[in-house]
């Protein structure tokens, strides 16, 4: 059924206003800035927005009104464009990490096109993988899950396509950004200013539209899942607008100065992002989990109080951790110490969530063996748990004198991003597409075994070769010989971690095999789309008209 | 305690502002003391703010993405401070719209590479690093010799001063001039660049060609200034020596 279908006439024309609202955005971004990245972006607004004007525009007398049975059903085509998205970023971002694996190995590689640069490139990948795959992953099952757990329909059926269309907008203005030189060179916050104020308005439209679900739930309770879904959402703004603030150079540059300076910078900077990673990477997926292992495993969350502990622990712990980044820099002794405290503390609150997720398998230890689904949703708790060890090790002081600045960060972080919140992805992803697309089973079951193993050996060669690589760098740096001076100059550090450089492009090569396959495991299953309909998955009562 | 939250959970703008109130107390706690504290930043009575080329080059430095593998941040640990010198003093950065102190060593930091190699070797090295480095890593920037577009100079500076970084009207009106002159030592403007931004500025043809203003002068014109902002850090290492 084309999704046009699945809105009203008045849905319709709603959206063509709003997509005439971005063209001409679109327009006067282009106008004002006349040259440079800005105008290519209002140039993309414009055609976005013109294009979703005629598709709107040819269904609003020749496509059928929805039945009004609708009322009495989810509504899933937003979550289905979103994990087609999900899918294409993460093939796209890590196809970029693997070319840049390996480039550090073979810099000459490197066509000598400004765009095609290591450092323009990074910052794809990284906001690929973290807003692209993750940013969709999350705002596409927090749609599926917001639903279910509250047993009603999204509140209406325009913002979640805002939502979904505006927040990938985003993120092409991002990407494409980078390429041309365009950067405010805070990590994991690079998109310049007319960016960051268009994803608050798509944010603010999110958490409307999440508020309003939750408000005609037909329970009494907010399910566990919501909880980590909600700080997601509300902490990501907070983070998102205090570190993003900045005068533009003029108004039709594309260019600007964050209002932040030096060391308050810094600590602003990695206040941000320290809690990117525990909001955006952490909670939101922490409620995929809470919903997805759960439910897949057939077993009730094995314990509510500690559920409760830990997501307060979580959201209370994580604010404080980010100068934990900043040891022994001109930041104030006490704010490093603080960070520090805060970030070993901050392992009871994960270790409980990510216990209370593998306890939550008792009894079902059987379906583990013999499903690879819910095997990945397990080894992502697990890497949940060693990650947020490995961070709360890493965080105090004299460990991260040896650690910081080193590759055994980046193994970290990707201990992280592969081992827990890909996995827990991909989970939700297999869970999801045959029953989004009303198949019993994905396309190919045998692929979800195979994507397992080569997602799992990719990650731990990724993992352990840059343990190596780190330790060896920190090791090399600090080294004395007999006569009191350095015993390494830089470069032969640098050429000590080539070996390493290459192993990890093997095994990110190998994860990223895993995602292809998981992609076209997909889109075979989408193709073959059946009509089964899972009769007790509707709302509990009709919902009004919206 | 489990009942309160009990009833929280079926209050979703209840939820809502707990999770805002909770949230909040760590960064402010941590944050906002960083404003007020006047021990956070001294700004030493030596310290100058970037001249524009330099200013144009950690533009660049940013559109590149070297803060990707390069830190501006020495650490206050001894092998450090024998591999790059004096740690780093938050007033080094206390003007910098971003700071780039950065996050990952891939390459060697960079808060005091100035002075530290020619110019001569920064071209050579930017142009292809494995011609002076046979073994390094680093990605070529052969497109660094184009023309320097300084078309929002003036505006930058402004914008800046607004800031508060400390850039005074003629050295605003005098943006594209200075940034010319700072790299043509001939020229009859390095008087008045050098009394704007002071006598210790260096003022060359950093890419060997006084005639044209590239991406290269403005790029090396920056890395020759890292760490030469202030002595203040120079000054208290040998201070703290007996």
């Amino acid at each position: 059924m084309a999704v046009t279908a699945t809105l009203t006439s008045t849905e319709r024309q709603i959206g063509i206003a709003i997509s005439a609202g971005l063209a001409v955005l679109g327009l006067a971004m282009a106008a004002v800035a006349k040259t440079g990245p800005m105008a290519l972006h209002g140039g993309m607004a414009l055609v976005l927005g013109l294009a979703l004007v005629f598709h709107l525009g040819g269904a609003l007398y020749d496509q059928p009104e929805p039945s009004a049975r609708r009322q009495a059903e989810y509504y899933d085509a937003p979550t289905r464009f979103g994990i087609v998205m999900t899918l294409i970023w993460a093939v796209t971002a890590m196809g970029v990490g693997v070319w840049l694996a390996a480039l550090m190995y073979w810099p000459e590689a490197t066509p000598p096109v400004p765009a095609t640069s290591f450092g323009r490139m990074r910052p794809v990948h990284t906001s690929g993988i973290i807003f692209g795959f993750g940013g969709n992953a999350l705002i596409a099952t927090s749609f599926y899950v917001v639903q279910r757990t509250s047993r009603a329909r999204l509140a209406d059926a325009v913002s979640p396509w805002f939502v979904l269309i505006g927040f990938n907008l985003f993120c092409v203005w991002a990407a494409t950004g980078y390429l041309m030189g365009q950067t405010q060179s805070k990590e994991y916050a690079e998109p310049e200013w007319y960016a960051d104020l268009w994803l608050v308005v798509v944010w603010v439209t999110y958490f409307a539209l999440y508020i309003r679900t939750l408000a005609r739930r037909a329970e009494p309770h907010i399910y566990v899942a919501n909880w980590y879904y909600m700080s997601f959402i509300l902490v990501v703004a907070m983070l998102h607008i205090v570190n993003n603030l900045a005068l533009p150079v003029t108004w039709g540059a594309g260019e600007s100065y964050t209002i932040w300076t030096g060391v308050q910078d810094a600590m602003i900077q990695w206040w941000y992002g320290h809690n990117a990673v525990a909001f955006f990477l952490t909670t939101g997926f922490l409620g995929m989990l809470y919903y997805f292992l759960p439910v897949r495993a057939q077993r009730p969350i094995w314990s509510y109080r500690l559920s409760i502990l830990s997501f307060w622990g979580i959201v209370f712990f994580y604010m404080w951790a980010g100068s934990h980044h900043l040891h022994y820099t001109a930041l104030p002794y006490w704010v490093q110490t603080l960070g520090m405290t805060f970030s070993v503390m901050l392992l009871v609150p994960s270790w409980a969530s990510a216990g209370n997720a593998i306890a939550t398998l008792n009894g079902a230890w059987h379906k583990v063996r013999d499903d690879a689904v819910l095997r990945f949703m397990f080894v992502a708790a697990v890497f949940y748990g060693l990650s947020t060890f490995e961070g709360s090790f890493l965080a105090i002081r004299p460990v991260n004198s040896l650690s910081h600045y080193t590759d055994w960060t980046v193994g970290h972080v990707h201990s992280g991003t592969l081992g827990w919140v890909a996995m827990i992805v991909f989970g939700a992803i297999y869970s999801l597409v045959p029953k989004l697309w009303g198949r019993a089973d994905m396309a190919w079951p045998r692929a979800v075994e195979w994507h397992f193993w080569l997602a799992i050996t990719g990650t731990l060669i990724y993992v352990v070769s840059l343990w190596n690589a780190g330790i060896t760098q920190g090791l090399m740096w600090r080294a004395y010989d007999e006569g009191g001076a350095l015993s390494f100059s830089f470069i032969e550090s640098v050429e000590a971690m080539l070996p390493y450089y290459a192993a990890r492009t093997l095994g990110g090569a190998l994860f990223l095999t895993g995602a292809v396959l998981c992609a076209l495991n997909c889109r075979a299953t989408m193709r073959a789309a059946g009509d089964r309909v899972d009769e007790a998955d509707r709302p509990l009562v009709p919902q009004p008209a919206e | 305690m489990l009942k309160l939250h009990y009833n929280l959970e079926k209050l979703s703008m209840g939820l809502v502002g707990a999770i805002i109130v909770v949230a909040s107390v760590g960064g402010i706690i941590e944050i906002a003391p960083l404003f007020t504290i006047e021990e956070t930043v001294e700004i030493p009575d030596d310290m100058r703010p970037h001249t524009p080329l330099e200013l144009a080059g950690r533009e660049i430095y940013i559109r590149e993405g070297c803060y990707a593998c390069h830190s501006q941040m020495v650490r206050s640990l001894a092998d450090e401070l024998d591999r790059y010198g004096p740690y780093s003093l938050a007033a080094e950065s206390a003007w910098d719209h971003p700071m780039l102190w950065g996050s990952k060593r891939t390459g060697p930091d960079l808060a005091r590479v100035g002075g530290k190699y020619s110019d001569d070797w920064h071209v050579a090295h930017l142009i292809d690093p494995r011609s002076v480095i046979p073994v390094s890593i680093m990605p070529a920037y052969p497109w660094l010799t184009r023309d320097l577009d300084t078309g929002l100079i003036e505006d930058k500076l402004t914008t800046l001063a607004r800031l508060g970084v400390p850039y005074d009207d003629a050295m605003i009106e005098n943006a594209l001039a200075d940034a010319r002159a700072q790299s043509q030592p001939d020229s009859d403007g390095t008087e008045g660049v050098r009394d704007r931004y002071g006598d210790d500025i260096a003022v060359r043809a950093f890419d060997g060609d006084p005639l044209r203003l590239t991406e290269m002068d403005a790029l090396v014109a920056y890395l020759q200034s890292l760490g030469t902002l202030t002595d203040a850090a120079q000054e208290m290492l040998t201070e703290d020596v007996p």
